[in-house]
């Protein structure tokens, strides 16, 4: 099956010289969750803002069902929709009437059927006659999600969709994108939330300089580069890492009541059989041991900062 | 042609004058009506016919294209601007639209509502003054060509404006002296030789003169002039708008 999203070299240089999406091919699947990760000002935006029409490419192409975004830009731009990261409404006009203007910029008739389950499931139906104004931030972010669904896109950009959003919202957002993922709808996300991409994406990629440092499947990655610490907890605290455990890549606790061990899942062998067998022959009384696996966050600090460095 | 975004952007534009309907609707009435009791009733008394025409009549045309050329030009340049102040923007250009559409779209309301507000000012002066419109075609006409060529030069300053002040620049500085001076309230023939030189050079004059033709089959300049000149008008501000949209100047980066 062909991509739904595919980028082929595709670059912008601002006016200003700045560089910020090096050239990019990028293949996003029909149906899929693709979370971007990546610090303020990594070229997430500016890649999305291309996509949909709203910052020109320097070079390269991209093709959103099939459809070239420049050349076949109307029905290209007929199958997206976009949740902008700043509110952007009109303040006076009604909530039925600002998702009636959307449908209606896509070309599309009216279905008033269609956009009040919309308004329902965003919890917005209450508020259809409300003026733009009159409404919370929250709500607000959600009349703008209301809006980029009006037309049933079959790609769907969300940029940065929980910043400074409550609890509630993020919820009903999550219950959103799980629907829509049912019926088949591309999303496309992007977050500084690492648990939001942990907890809902499929794929995760990770920008950082307007260059794609890594894109791979969210348990693959994890796995991958998921390193995993065992903490083992003493009954006696010691003062030092026992000589005859000087082999290992051990870590003591301040108050000596505790190492760490760090291993790799993947690797030949995790050496944790040796190890237990070393710690009963230094003669060390264990009270627990847990192990953890290093979260998607950790996994993002050290490559962004591997980049950096 | 996507013509529900067409309708779409039209509605939204037509909405937005209804909602704000006596400001829409009432200050050019009362401007017009002020106009017609300090010029047409006051002073216009001691004024003798001009060009046979009573003055409270004759100046009926030029307050008519004052308040159109004014409304079409703010109208259209505030509506494609507030898009752009408050970030709504992002919705025009990611829309399966064309610049053609878009323009239609904002345009034509500007072009409808200054239409309107002519129409109105038209009905308020027969309370005030007798007119008969000698060419009723050729007036609808003027009307209908100056309200759109003002719509998109409106919409120009809409996309190159930057901040409100720079929005209220150009009607304010440009399009009100242009009209006082061109004629709407007296005859270029009534200046003095070096004065009607200079007049020639102010575009206004030409449609002013045409459109009070229609009323009243006299003219500053010949009808057919007037003509070219709104015309050439029309399509210098479709080059610009289409430039805009080509370049994407000011609004895509």
């Amino acid at each position: 099956m062909p991509a739904i999203v595919e980028t082929r070299g595709l670059t912008k240089v601002y006016g200003d010289g700045t560089e910020a999406l090096k050239p990019l091919d990028l293949d996003i699947e029909e149906g899929e969750i693709l979370a971007l990760l990546g610090p303020n000002g990594a070229g997430k935006t500016t890649l999305i803002s291309m996509l949909c029409g709203l910052v020109s490419p320097s070079s390269g192409q991209a093709r959103v069902g099939g459809h070239d975004i420049i050349t076949r830009y109307r029905d290209a731009r007929a199958l997206i929709g976009l949740v902008p990261q700043e509110i952007a409404l009109e303040p006076f006009q009604k909530v039925w009437d600002a998702v009636r203007f959307t449908r209606g910029l896509f070309g599309q008739g009216r279905d008033d059927a269609h956009l009040e389950d919309v308004l329902r499931k965003l919890s917005l139906w209450d508020k259809r006659r409300s003026k733009v104004n009159e409404l919370s931030g929250g709500m607000k972010r959600r009349v703008l999600i209301a809006k980029a669904l009006s037309h049933n896109p079959r790609v769907l950009f969300l940029d940065e969709p929980t910043a400074g959003v409550d609890v509630d919202l993020r919820r009903d957002m999550w219950n959103m994108v799980a629907d829509l993922r049912r019926d088949g709808v591309t999303i496309i996300l992007t977050t500084h939330y690492i648990e939001e991409a942990e907890a809902i994406a499929d794929r995760v990629g990770v920008i950082n300089h307007g260059e794609l440092l890594l894109l791979e499947d969210k348990q693959a990655l994890m796995t991958r580069l998921g390193r995993k610490t065992l903490r083992i907890e003493l009954r006696r605290p010691v003062e030092a890492v026992p000589g005859g455990l000087s082999g290992y890549d051990l870590e003591l606790a301040e108050d000596g009541r505790s190492l760490s061990y760090h291993y790799d899942t993947q690797g030949e062998g995790t050496g944790i059989t040796a190890l237990l067998q070393d710690l009963s022959r230094e003669g060390l009384a264990l009270r627990d041991i847990h192990t953890r696996q290093s979260s998607l966050e950790e996994i993002f600090v050290d490559l962004v900062k591997g980049e950096d460095a | 042609m996507n013509w529900q975004a067409v309708g779409a952007i039209y509605r939204y534009e037509m909405a937005r004058f209804f909602r704000t309907i006596a400001q829409s609707f009432l200050s050019p009435v009362l401007s017009t009506s002020l106009y017609f009791v300090v010029f047409g009733t006051a002073i216009g008394s001691r004024i003798n016919e001009v060009e046979g025409v009573s003055y409270g009549a004759f100046i009926v045309p030029g307050l008519i294209m004052l308040s159109v050329m004014t409304q079409a030009t703010t109208n259209a340049s505030f509506g494609i601007y507030f898009p752009k102040f408050i970030g709504t923007v992002y919705e025009l250009l990611s829309a399966p639209v064309n610049f053609f559409e878009i323009v239609l779209g904002y345009v034509g309301a500007a072009a409808t509502k200054s239409l309107l507000i002519g129409m109105v000012i038209l009905a308020t002066a027969t309370l005030f003054v007798d007119l008969t419109v000698l060419h009723p075609a050729a007036m609808v006409a003027f009307l209908l060509l100056t309200c759109l060529s003002f719509a998109l030069f409106g919409f120009i300053i809409g996309i190159w404006a930057r901040n409100f002040e720079q929005l209220q620049l150009i009607p304010l500085l440009v399009v009100t002296p242009l009209v006082f001076l061109g004629g709407a309230f007296y005859s270029i023939s009534m200046l003095p030789p070096g004065w009607q030189t200079v007049t020639y050079f102010n575009p206004v004059v030409y449609l002013i003169s045409g459109f009070r033709w229609a009323f009243f089959g006299t003219s500053d300049v010949p009808v057919a002039l007037s003509l070219l000149a709104i015309a050439g008008f029309l399509l210098l501000c479709l080059a610009v708008v289409w430039a805009i949209f080509r370049t994407g100047y000011r609004i895509k980066p």
